[in-house]
């Protein structure tokens, strides 16, 4: 499976979730597939979707799922001590793991040759870190939820991109009613 | 009082009650004090564009951000403040310290301190320098605006500020 079919079998289980999705074609095809006042959509700033979520998640209780990438964890490898060493059990980190920076042209990242997120992040000290294969997304991410502890999910899936259109929202717009959501 | 306790204070004072540090020397006193008071959840970063995501989704979370770093993450961090911080508009008190000034004595610091507010200058920062104690008593009214606005907003401390690094 590629990204966009994982996205579309987990919506339902995303649409009442406070959900932070990563930068580029990920938000491009959340947004398209379902869109909710309860996505914030990165529209710049690689990187930092899990940082988003994890001080959303520490600053209020309901539960936030990052929608992050194995490039983007790449670029800010840092949030993993970070997120390992303060533990809000309202945070699930889901990363897309498809060997490649989708945005920019598949170009391969280092996850799909020696490097292993998952034991990256239990080095880091990150516990309930699972891998596992896209099929399994939607048990897994659900389990996750109803467990009510934090959670790192490693999710293996091929590389590629589904066709969808740029986000035009203003991102004040999207801030704003993210932050309505939040607070209803 | 002291003036790290004094701006710890002041934060407290304006709700502000998630704070992110990246290290420096001369903000250690803050960074202590900080770390004493149960109003505030002190969460520290490995980089200073890290921090900036955690304090856009604190800020999203409800609660009022600030991070504490040098001004060499000025560098860093270009593109998190345009395209997050202030492309979603969102309020960022940096208390920063301004590194390679007056009585600096490690001369690679001055190279990133004669670019630090030209930098924020092109990028239309309101910038606050604080060069003798007493200009810390704006820090209150600093930290009103940078929430009335909703902008990041830096406050340079220099060596001056802060007295010197005790053996000059």
């Amino acid at each position: 499976m590629i990204r966009s079919e994982i996205l579309r079998e987990i919506a339902p289980i995303l649409r009442d979730q406070l959900v932070v999705c990563n930068i580029g074609i990920p938000s491009q095809e959340l947004h398209a597939i379902d869109d909710q006042p309860t996505n914030f959509y990165m529209l710049g700033t690689m990187g930092l979707a899990s940082s988003i979520g994890l001080g959303l998640a520490l600053a209020q209780p309901k539960p936030v799922i990052v929608i992050d990438g194995d490039g983007s964890i790449l670029t800010n490898m840092g949030t993993l001590p970070t997120i390992a060493n303060n533990v809000a059990d309202n945070f699930i980190l889901m990363i897309i793991d498809n060997g490649s920076y989708g945005s920019t042209g598949d170009q391969p990242t280092y996850t799909g040759k020696k490097t292993s997120l998952s034991k990256v992040a239990e080095a880091c000290g990150c516990e309930n870190v699972i891998e596992c294969q896209d099929k399994d997304t939607g048990a897994v991410l659900q389990e996750a939820l109803e467990g009510g502890e934090m959670h790192i999910i490693v999710v293996k899936c091929d590389s590629g991109n589904a066709k969808m259109p740029v986000i035009t929202m203003d991102p004040v717009v999207i801030r704003d009613r993210f932050m309505n959501a939040v607070a209803s | 009082m002291s003036i790290s306790k004094k701006i710890v204070d002041d934060f407290v004072a304006n709700d502000v009650s998630f704070i992110t540090t990246v290290p420096c020397k001369q903000l250690a006193g803050v960074i202590d004090e900080v770390d004493t008071r149960p109003e505030i959840y002190h969460i520290p970063s490995n980089k200073e564009d890290e921090g900036m995501g955690l304090c856009a989704g604190a800020y999203m979370g409800g609660k009022r951000p600030a991070i504490i770093m040098q001004n060499t993450a000025i560098g860093v961090t270009i593109n998190t403040l345009v395209t997050l911080t202030q492309y979603y508009r969102m309020p960022l008190p940096m208390l920063i310290s301004y590194r390679g000034e007056l009585r600096e004595p490690v001369a690679c610091q001055v190279e990133m301190a004669v670019h630090t507010k030209a930098l924020l200058n092109q990028l239309h920062i309101p910038t606050y320098h604080f060069h003798t104690e007493s200009d810390a008593d704006e820090l209150d009214t600093i930290l009103k605006y940078t929430f009335m606005c909703n902008k990041p907003v830096a406050i340079l401390t220099d060596a001056s500020f802060w007295g010197g690094y005790g053996d000059q």
